[in-house]
């Protein structure tokens, strides 16, 4: 690749790029700065103050339509219009977050443009005047390094892998508005049914409480909920209980269901196989709660408690709420 | 109504990874000998997603399809035992050590000699590589309309009516066929084999294709139509350094833990 730069595409969520795209912001960063060419974001929805956003997370130019009806994801209005502001773009390479929506457009836009693809990276560094690309196979138990005999490599990333840039406000790029076409629209979206989340998002949240088949029964959930109102955390799950109903499917942290990257991750029940470890292996600091001694989470995490659950989680709570309120009586 | 499944033969996934061994001088996952080959799960649920299409429909053909080597006759049968009505080999050397874009070429060649194929479905990726590229790739390739992610599908009017899976939650969206949907694990546990469809699956036709049959030529498969270059497989390092959180009691092992949180200023 030579220095033609790198296009990242951006979602955003209220208005505002989300997370994990500032964090493509700062990957591609690093990158441009050690290969050279302009860094260009694509962001459909972008309005004049989405695209001052991603100009202050380090974007060089700002490719978007105008238009914030296009906030939301429609698989082939975006692979349409991204592929538009690719070819104007020219870049070595497209990076995309590994949400849903990037693992619909990736792929599509690659073969559009008769481009190398690689999905659900976890690594993507500057080699030999070339990228490549690491990702999680084989249930995450396997780690596979690629690169492309393409002049377009398309890849995606996964949240929690890099940090986003600071926020610079003096940092100056040009927007370029590309019209969206609505009639490259073959698959049409009828309805968007989202849970209510008056919690914390698990994407988002700080402590994350999860839980896997150890925990035996459904119930096992709202023993981990007590907890999580302690720490202000959010309660996910292995892919065990979501595919036995025992909660929705919408809690699956995994190699196919969300990532996370918190501060602080408790596996209650949890073995730590390598599909599960895939959503949740970035995490600062893993508790592993589990009757069996020789789980392989153990391996993954900072502390690990050995017995069970039922029994500590409560008994957490409370020293946590003891811990605090001495805490507090110490500072009045 | 003609449904096309295309399904991948893995080494199964469920077995503990200490049956795989990861040569990294030959850059291969080696799967210990004795494992058992199997259909990837997400496509077996594809798979599933066709028989519920079947069961309310009636009059739906349904063909599963593999790439593979001789050996992947096996998940034919498999398929042809869940209740598919005809099943499709590609196998050739030339097909071999391509990647997902050859993969997509050679699937997308048989689906067009096929002719009459309505609806397309695979899994939203293989229990192998973890990709999830081929799908998207057969409906680029084919110019048909692609969602991928389905929890639930039905056919509806002269269309498809899918529900895609999203991080909270999960959006309806309908498709003129042919279309590609790609199925996720939300769709629901694959019905087993009956013993009246394997009895059934012996006579079951299956029809074997090379690249000549498709219509390709060198270069238009495998390896030399691949743009993926391997460069390196290894097994991610593990963090190693775990503290156990002891205590004579639940209480005590849970009140310990506790203050090692508070220690580490992560309450």
């Amino acid at each position: 690749m030579s220095a033609r730069g790198i296009t990242v595409v951006a979602e955003l969520s209220r208005g505002e790029p989300t997370a994990l795209s500032r964090e493509l912001l700062g990957l591609a960063r690093g990158l441009v700065d050690a290969l050279g060419g302009p860094l260009s974001v694509a962001c459909p929805a972008a309005d004049a103050r989405a695209a001052a956003e991603l100009i202050a997370y380090g974007a060089d130019r700002v490719y978007a339509s105008g238009e914030r009806s296009a906030q939301d994801y429609d698989s082939d209005v975006w692979t349409h219009w991204v592929a538009a502001a690719t070819r104007e773009a020219k870049p070595g390479a497209v990076l995309i977050g590994h949400t849903t929506s990037g693992a619909d457009l990736a792929p599509r836009l690659a073969f559009r443009l008769q481009a190398g693809i690689a999905t659900g990276c976890v690594a993507i560094s500057a080699e030999g005047g070339g990228l490549q690309y690491t990702r999680p196979c084989y249930g995450g138990n396997v780690r596979e390094t690629v690169s492309f005999n393409t002049p377009l490599a398309v890849a995606t990333v996964r949240g929690g892998c890099y940090d986003a840039l600071a926020r610079d406000s003096q940092r100056t790029g040009e927007t370029v508005t590309i019209g969206l076409d609505p009639a490259a629209r073959r698959a049409r979206v009828l309805e968007r049914q989202r849970e209510s989340g008056g919690d914390v998002r698990l994407e988002d949240a700080r402590v994350v409480i999860a839980g896997g088949r150890g925990l035996n029964g459904p119930d096992g959930f709202e023993v981990l909920a007590e907890l999580a109102r302690e720490l202000q955390g959010a309660v996910g799950a292995s892919r065990v209980p979501c595919d036995l109903g025992w909660c929705p499917h919408s809690m699956q942290i995994g190699l196919t269901g969300k990532t996370v990257t918190p501060e602080l991750y408790f596996a209650v029940g949890i073995s730590g196989a390598g599909h599960h470890m895939a959503g949740c292996g970035n995490a600062r600091n893993i508790v592993a709660i589990n009757t069996d001694a020789d789980a392989a989470i153990y391996k993954d995490a900072r502390w690990g408690v050995v017995g069970d659950y039922r029994k500590i989680i409560p008994s957490l709570v409370a020293a946590i709420r003891e811990l605090r309120s001495s805490d507090r009586a110490r500072d009045t | 109504m003609h449904i096309v499944v295309c399904v991948k033969q893995v080494p199964n996934p469920e077995a503990a990874f200490s049956m795989f061994k990861v040569d990294e001088a030959a850059k291969k996952v080696v799967p210990a000998s004795g494992l058992q080959m199997v259909m990837s799960p997400f496509d077996e649920q594809a798979l599933e997603a066709a028989l519920r299409i079947r069961d309310a429909v009636a009059q739906a053909r349904i063909t599963v399809m593999t790439l593979g080597t001789e050996t992947a006759r096996a998940v034919l049968k498999q398929g042809l035992a869940m209740g598919a009505d005809d099943g499709v080999l590609l196998s050739d050397p030339a097909f071999q050590d391509g990647d997902a874009y050859s993969t997509a070429r050679v699937l997308s060649a048989a689906i067009g000699k096929l002719a009459d194929c309505d609806l397309v479905l695979t899994g939203r990726q293989a229990a192998d590589w973890d990709a999830g590229i081929v799908g998207c790739g057969i409906a680029e390739l084919m110019q048909m309309p692609v969602i991928t992610f389905a929890r639930d599908l039905r056919l509806e009017g002269s269309g498809v009516r899918v529900e895609r899976v999203v991080e909270n939650g999960f959006d309806v969206i309908e498709a003129a066929l042919p279309a590609v949907v790609t199925v996720s694990n939300e769709l629901g546990a694959a019905r087993a084999p009956s013993l009246r469809e394997t009895m059934r699956a012996a006579r079951k036709p299956v029809t074997a294709w090379s690249a000549a049959d498709l219509g390709l030529k060198e270069g238009d498969a495998g390896a030399r139509a691949a743009r993926r270059i391997l460069e390196r497989l290894f097994v991610p390092p593990k963090k190693g350094a775990c503290e156990l959180v002891d205590g004579a009691t639940p209480e005590e092992q849970g009140s310990n833990l506790a203050q090692r949180l508070q220690q580490a200023k992560l309450l």
